[in-house]
């Protein structure tokens, strides 16, 4: 008997498991994402935090210099670290929470209305990718479905004569519809077609920010007289209210977005659809079986997933920006998607993912301005936290958490 | 080679999977591992072969303590096993499968593919096996699959081997030829472990037999025993094999397929004109060898079988190319074959499960919103009727047992006004207890008036449940022949031959 003898076996087992690897890898992920628990996705936050700790430290003018002469002071070394990276931290909560620096305060306080009002969008968003996860469809497309609210808003804001009141909700309506057709035809085409939903959202997001910059270059869109990419400004009609004042960006789409938290939990906990949404999401085999039509299910997934990402796009467009430019939706579609993840797709995780991420945000920009530290930093921070949260072994390990127990055969 | 396991703990969490073991088989000697699903068997075995570690015990081969890290180095030392899912590349020919992992090669690693040829006819000459080392696997019968599987482990130099529930995938005849190769390794002087719960196979072979149960052994039984005997002792208390059932009093053909042929997405037929005729008040089986059309037949009663033709009248009502929403609201009944994989939604709570077909309609929905305080008291009343055992309505049906977790799915279906029920496999890897509550359901079901189609791919389940038996081999009826023929000829008709007592 030869060593050798242990190939086949080895040999045996790799093929099986690449072949259960491809078929439900992207389940697999999805499934391990959301069932992180919440301490763990805590910890996964924290490093996060620390490896961003970590970044803006080495990148450090001061401990640069004083890492050139470490062994001669390392007190000097350690006392830069410390106040490079508390010095960005603490603007990041100037800028995200509550600015004691401020004088006055409504400069106190509106570091958090800041926050609130980028965590409009995202959590708005947010929610529409978590119905979709939890009915088993990845769906990428939240740029593109934001992009199509944007423009079906933003076209009945710019257009429409209507009396005050009537055009908002009519402009709002038809930012939901614009995303939830956009995204029920990714339903329609895997329903009909067996086309992946991955592909397909990746390729719209692509489609329609193409089609809006063009679009912007034609009268329908674009503000006249100009050379630039760039709609007429949106009417005063149909603005979300600004009910803290107009120096303030926060918009009445913040109440909206909360109502839209309690609707998703009602959805998918109350609901006979949200129970065959969830259904769907688990075991589409047992669901068919059980006589839910999937291919309808997909088409209303997808519109309720895409409705909701239209709603973001209604907060910008009628909320923050006023104005249709390529850059309506900003890095939201994206964003969306971590906080999706990262609220574990259960409605109220989403709504403090949100939050943290409009903190994120919002902080950033004093960050930069006070302690020159990128922007960039917060974008790798918001990256880090969807790895660590992907990889459960590496944050057990950082921080000496307990492997879970042996599963049962 | 003696093979010998002494006081073998094996934990998973709180669940104790093997509670000191003990068991020795000797060379010469079939040693049969008798126990219900769950009671342990695998998880002994797999502790043998190295994929799970002991928490206590050890492994002795030849009087001599041994450790393996993993299934090479078991195979190293001389183990083999035939698992009951094949590990073989369909599109390699025998010699490529077998020698797979220590190829021979010559000079400058050119493979050797005529040494591995001469090695593989060498051992399948010696035991009269009639395997050709050039054929594709994928062109072989099942029998002869497995047979591929014996040589892969003998060109190891397996002294002891390990047959892991291996006739669930055989035709009955399929199954004699390999009780013989069992006896005629055993002649050779191999050990061997052969695990099953099936008490006809053990009855033919066993030199001894090892009776496990809840992960305990918990004895030896004679092999001349009977089989409600070695059932008893397997189960732990008395129990009888028999269906009670009364005669059947057959009523109208409620339920007619007629000349139903479908095709698979390849385009290959898969159901070749299928014509049968379910009576009210009757059970027919459908007995056949997994894989011959019967999948394809309950999917294309039920609305999932995509391309098909001819004609499925329940009741006069066409159920052919409608939805399957559409086929369960005519009242059909449906236990799917897999309930894990289509029956369940493993996450979901018991109460969910149970209104998984009717969340969108009176009494569980108003309108889309969920009557989640009927779902609680409706669920509450079936835990009870059909003695679920579960911590509550709210576990999981993933933690169930099997047994339990079928009745989860049989109360979902004959909760509704049945025109029909359906069932496929509907005891498969189900403890005896749970077995006798299914059988007794369904003979209930019948009892109402019902018409009741199964798919069965046990012979004895399908001659003490059926009134009648339609034999299904590739895709086609054989016969339909009363419920008291002879196994023999059964078996023959499984194996595609139609007899003069074949209706």
């Amino acid at each position: 008997m030869s060593k050798t003898l242990k190939k086949p076996e080895a040999k045996a087992k790799v093929e099986k498991l690449a072949n259960e690897a491809v078929q439900s890898r992207q389940a697999a992920v999805i499934r391990e994402i959301l069932s992180a628990n919440w301490a763990l996705t805590l910890f996964a936050v924290l490093a996060s935090f620390l490896v961003g700790g970590v970044l803006i430290a080495s990148s450090n003018e001061g401990v640069q210099t004083s890492a050139a002469y470490l062994f001669a002071r390392p007190g000097d070394f350690l006392l830069a670290i410390w106040n490079a990276v508390f010095g960005a931290y603490d603007a990041l909560f100037r800028g995200s929470i509550f600015n004691y620096q401020a004088t006055g305060f409504a400069g106190m306080i509106r570091p958090i209305t800041e926050t609130l009002a980028f965590a409009t969008p995202i959590t708005m968003a947010g929610l529409g990718l978590a119905v979709a996860f939890r009915s088993g469809l990845f769906n990428i497309g939240g740029t593109g479905q934001i992009l199509f609210g944007a423009m079906f808003a933003g076209w009945v804001g710019i257009n429409l004569d209507l009396p005050f009141g009537v055009h908002f909700i009519v402009a709002l309506l038809a930012g939901i519809l614009g995303g939830a057709l956009f995204g029920a035809l990714v339903g329609f085409l895997k329903a009909t077609t067996g086309a992946n939903e991955v592909i397909v959202t990746i390729m719209f997001n692509y489609i329609a920010g193409l089609l809006l910059r063009y679009l912007l270059k034609t009268p329908l869109l674009q503000a006249p007289n100009s050379i630039e990419p760039i709609s007429p400004a949106i009417k005063e009609t149909a603005k979300y209210w600004k009910f803290l004042g107009v120096d303030f960006r926060l918009h009445a789409g913040f109440f909206l977005m909360l109502a839209a938290v309690f609707f998703v939990w009602w959805l998918l906990n109350r609901s006979s659809i949200g129970f065959q949404f969830r259904a769907l999401g688990h075991n589409p085999s047992a669901a068919k079986t059980a006589g839910i039509n999937i291919g309808l299910m997909y088409v209303l997934v997808m519109a309720i997933s895409g409705g909701l990402a239209g709603l973001a796009g209604t907060s910008q467009i009628m909320g923050t920006e006023r104005f249709l430019t390529p850059n309506v939706a900003g890095s939201f579609g994206f964003d969306a998607i971590t906080v999706a993840l990262l609220g574990r797709s259960n409605p109220w995780g989403v709504l403090a993912a949100g939050i943290l991420f409009g903190g994120l945000r919002a902080g950033a920009v004093t960050m930069q301005a006070n302690q020159h530290v990128p922007v960039d930093i917060v974008f790798v921070v918001q990256s880090m936290i969807v790895l660590f949260i992907a990889a459960p072994p590496l944050v057990r390990a950082i921080f000496r958490l307990p492997a879970p127990k042996e599963a049962t055969k | 080679m003696k093979l010998e396991l002494k006081g073998i703990t094996k934990r998973f969490g709180s669940l104790v999977a093997n509670d000191n073991v003990s068991l020795v088989a000797e060379a010469g000697q079939i040693h049969c591992l008798l126990g219900e699903n769950g009671a342990g068997k695998s998880t002994l075995m797999n502790v043998l072969y190295g994929l799970y570690q002991a928490e206590a015990g050890e492994i002795l081969l030849d009087d001599k303590v041994v450790k393996f890290a993993g299934p090479g180095d078991a195979m190293a030392a001389g183990i083999g096993m035939v698992h009951q899912h094949f590990m073989l590349i369909p599109v390699f020919t025998v010699a490529e499968n077998v020698m797979l992992g220590h190829e021979p090669t010559r000079f400058g690693g050119v493979l050797d593919m005529a040494s591995a040829r001469k090695k593989v006819k060498e051992v399948s000459d010696r035991f009269g096996f009639d395997v050709d080392p050039d054929a594709l696997v994928e062109d072989l019968p099942v029998g002869v699959q497995q047979r591929v599987e014996i040589i892969k482990a003998l060109i190891g130099d397996a002294k002891v081997l390990v047959f892991d529930e291996p006739t669930a995938v055989l035709t009955p005849a399929e199954t004699d030829e390999l009780m013989t190769i069992m006896k005629q390794l055993r002649d050779a002087g191999t050990a061997i472990v052969f695990i099953t719960h099936k008490l006809r196979e053990v009855q033919a072979v066993a030199d001894k037999i090892t009776v496990i149960r809840l992960g305990k052994v918990v004895g030896e039984a004679d092999p001349k025993a009977t089989a409600n005997e070695l059932a008893s002792m397997m189960v732990g208390r008395a129990v009888d094999l028999d269906v009670e059932k009364t005669p059947a009093k057959p009523g109208a053909a409620n339920f007619v397929i007629k000349g139903l042929s479908a095709w698979n997405h390849a385009g290959n037929q898969v159901l070749n004109d299928i014509n049968l005729e379910v009576h009210a008040s009757e059970i027919l089986v459908i007995a056949g060898v997994q894989g011959n059309g019967q999948t394809e037949l309950t999917e294309a009663i039920i609305g999932m079988h995509g391309k098909a033709e001819g004609s499925i009248m329940l009741e006069g009502h066409e159920l052919l190319g409608k939805s399957v929403k559409h086929v369960l609201d005519q009242g059909v009944g449906f236990v799917p074959e897999d309930r894990t994989e289509d029956g369940l939604v493993g996450e979901f709570t018991i109460a969910e499960n149970l209104m998984l077909d009717r969340s969108d309609r009176k009494p569980f929905a108003k309108g889309i919103s969920l009557q989640l305080g009927y779902l609680r008291k409706f669920a509450e009343e079936k835990l009870k009727q059909f003695d679920i055992r579960a911590q509550g309505i709210d576990s999981k049906a993933s933690q169930l047992s099997g047994g339990n977790q079928q009745k989860v799915v049989l109360a979902r279906e004959l909760s509704r006004e049945l025109r029909l029920l359906v069932a496929s496999q509907p005891t498969r890897g189900l403890d005896v207890g749970s077995i006798e509550f299914v059988h007794e359901q369904i003979v209930a079901t019948r009892d109402k008036g019902i018409p009741v189609l199964i798919v069965a791919t046990e012979l004895d389940e399908a001659t003490q449940l059926g009134d009648r038996i339609a034999v299904m081999y590739r895709g086609k009826i054989v016969g339909v022949v009363p419920s008291s023929t002879p196994r023999e000829i059964l078996g023959q008709m499984m194996a595609g031959i139609t007899t003069g007592e074949a209706a």
